[in-house]
């Protein structure tokens, strides 16, 4: 159920600072654009940041490079020699 | 899809395999605490190639796995209601409470709305100024925060015919209950990824160090959980014990201070009943009196009725990581995911629906 995914930010309304505002984000992921809400996101993110959605609110945002370093993380880890880090 | 697929990538699995079979030296036994964590495993085979001394146990992360049976009897009490409109997750609609589903209340024509968002539950609430749309707030951190803020939007746009019936959770809590029991030993937690998102991977380390436990924050990709196990098993192996976030592309060590704010604006703590755990103080959250009129509670007057639990099923025991599916005697016989007797082998999230799809060899 805690399942959420991240997808582009392609427009932003709203203010952060009021939640009268309408608080939504059009978003892209291969192609499929939706509305998003922002009431809970927890960085107002910009048109071309990345937001992690579960049940149609943005939980989160990131700018793009950290997106990438995630992944460059991961492929250090695979390369790592292990034996000095074995007890 | 993009920035999601090179944590599935096979180039990236077969190192991290590789590792994790060279760092896990001794037994090892790691709860692995939310739903989609277990389905994650079991969809990308992990079970299959997990060292020989490494050991996964299911914790009590579902969030309809743990909902209580009087709970349920509630919620298809309430859509019985005439004049009353239930919207649910989907997770919801067939698990038995101790008199049938959602499923069948709706098929003798009670009105039960499956919604994708609860803000969706609040358009069906605009658009049906004739009946009064409750929302069945079922879910843990991740979940909590858009039914808040759904909640002060109707307050906002004054939607009168709007009501929540909480049963919210919150999580750490019930991992304390479980590991103060002295006959379940686990050195390490797999912790949740998108509830951290919401109360930061910080959030953990109080556990980590009460109970000497490994935490490590985990994504759901195959690279994310095979990372994320690596690093339990160091940890242990060292003794260096503490709490990693493997999943910064999503958590942060804060707490989602937006988030957390609107919760608290809307909830506060309450004791809980959970399925198969019983009463956990403080553990779930009800509407503050501020926002009684939309508390689905007070506003239907409804009282829990006292319920029973299936006989003979073991989701207690298996939602606290005690038994695996395969010892119950219903599982795979008389409950399938046709015909479910538990809440387990009903949620697509729950253990022995995962058992039943994936592994039952196991």
């Amino acid at each position: 159920m805690c399942l959420a995914i991240p997808m582009k930010v392609t427009a932003v309304q709203g203010d952060p600072d009021d939640f009268t505002t309408n608080q939504v984000a059009t978003v892209d992921a291969d192609g499929i654009s939706r509305e998003v809400r922002l009431d809970i996101v927890d960085y107002w993110p910009s048109v071309g940041d990345y937001v992690i959605i579960h049940a149609g609110f943005a939980i989160h945002s990131l700018v793009e490079e950290e997106a990438l370093k995630n992944i460059s993380l991961l492929q250090e880890l695979a390369d790592n020699t292990p034996e000095e880090l074995l007890s | 899809m993009k920035h999601l697929d090179e944590y599935r990538d096979s180039s990236l699995a077969l190192p991290l395999v590789e590792e994790l079979k060279r760092t896990v030296t001794k037994p090892l036994t790691i709860m692995e605490v939310c739903g989609s964590h277990t389905m994650a495993i079991f969809r990308n085979g992990l079970r299959s190639i997990l060292p020989g001394g490494m050991k996964l146990v299911s914790g009590p992360g579902c969030p309809v796995c743990v909902t209580s049976a009087s709970h349920m009897d509630a919620f298809i009490a309430m859509a019985d209601i005439p004049g009353v409109r239930v919207t649910i997750f989907g997770d919801l609609f067939r698990v038995p409470g101790s008199k049938g589903s959602l499923a069948e209340a709706s098929s003798r024509g009670a009105k039960v709305d499956i919604v994708y968002s609860p803000m969706d539950a609040l358009d069906i609430a605009k658009n049906n100024p004739h009946e009064l749309i409750v929302f069945l707030g079922v879910g843990f951190e991740t979940t909590t925060p858009g039914i808040a803020a759904t909640l002060l939007a109707a307050k906002n746009q004054k939607v009168t015919n709007f009501c929540v019936f909480s049963t919210q959770k919150t999580m750490p809590a019930p991992m304390e209950a479980l590991l103060n029991d002295p006959s379940l030993k686990i050195d390490g937690l797999l912790c949740p990824g998108h509830v951290s998102t919401i109360i930061g991977a910080g959030a953990w380390e109080p556990m980590a160090k009460k109970y000497n436990l490994a935490c490590v924050v985990a994504g759901f990709e195959t690279a994310d959980l095979l990372k994320a196990l690596i690093l339990l098993s160091r940890q242990v192996n060292s003794g260096d014990i503490k709490v990693e976030n493997m999943y910064p592309r999503a958590v942060s060590w804060e707490a989602n201070q937006r988030a957390t704010r609107m919760v608290e604006k809307i909830f506060e703590p309450v004791d809980m009943d959970w399925r198969g755990l019983g009463s956990i103080p403080q553990s779930g959250l009800k509407i503050r009196d501020a926002y009684r009129e939309f508390d689905a509670e007070v506003r239907l007057e409804i009282s829990l009725p006292e319920a029973k639990e299936p006989k003979g099923c073991l989701c207690g025991e298996i939602l606290k990581g005690k038994m695996t599916p395969n010892e119950c005697p219903l599982f795979d016989s008389r409950c399938t995911p046709a015909n479910p007797i538990g809440p387990c082998m009903v949620s697509s999230e729950g253990t022995c629906a995962a058992y039943h799809k994936y592994g039952r060899d196991e």
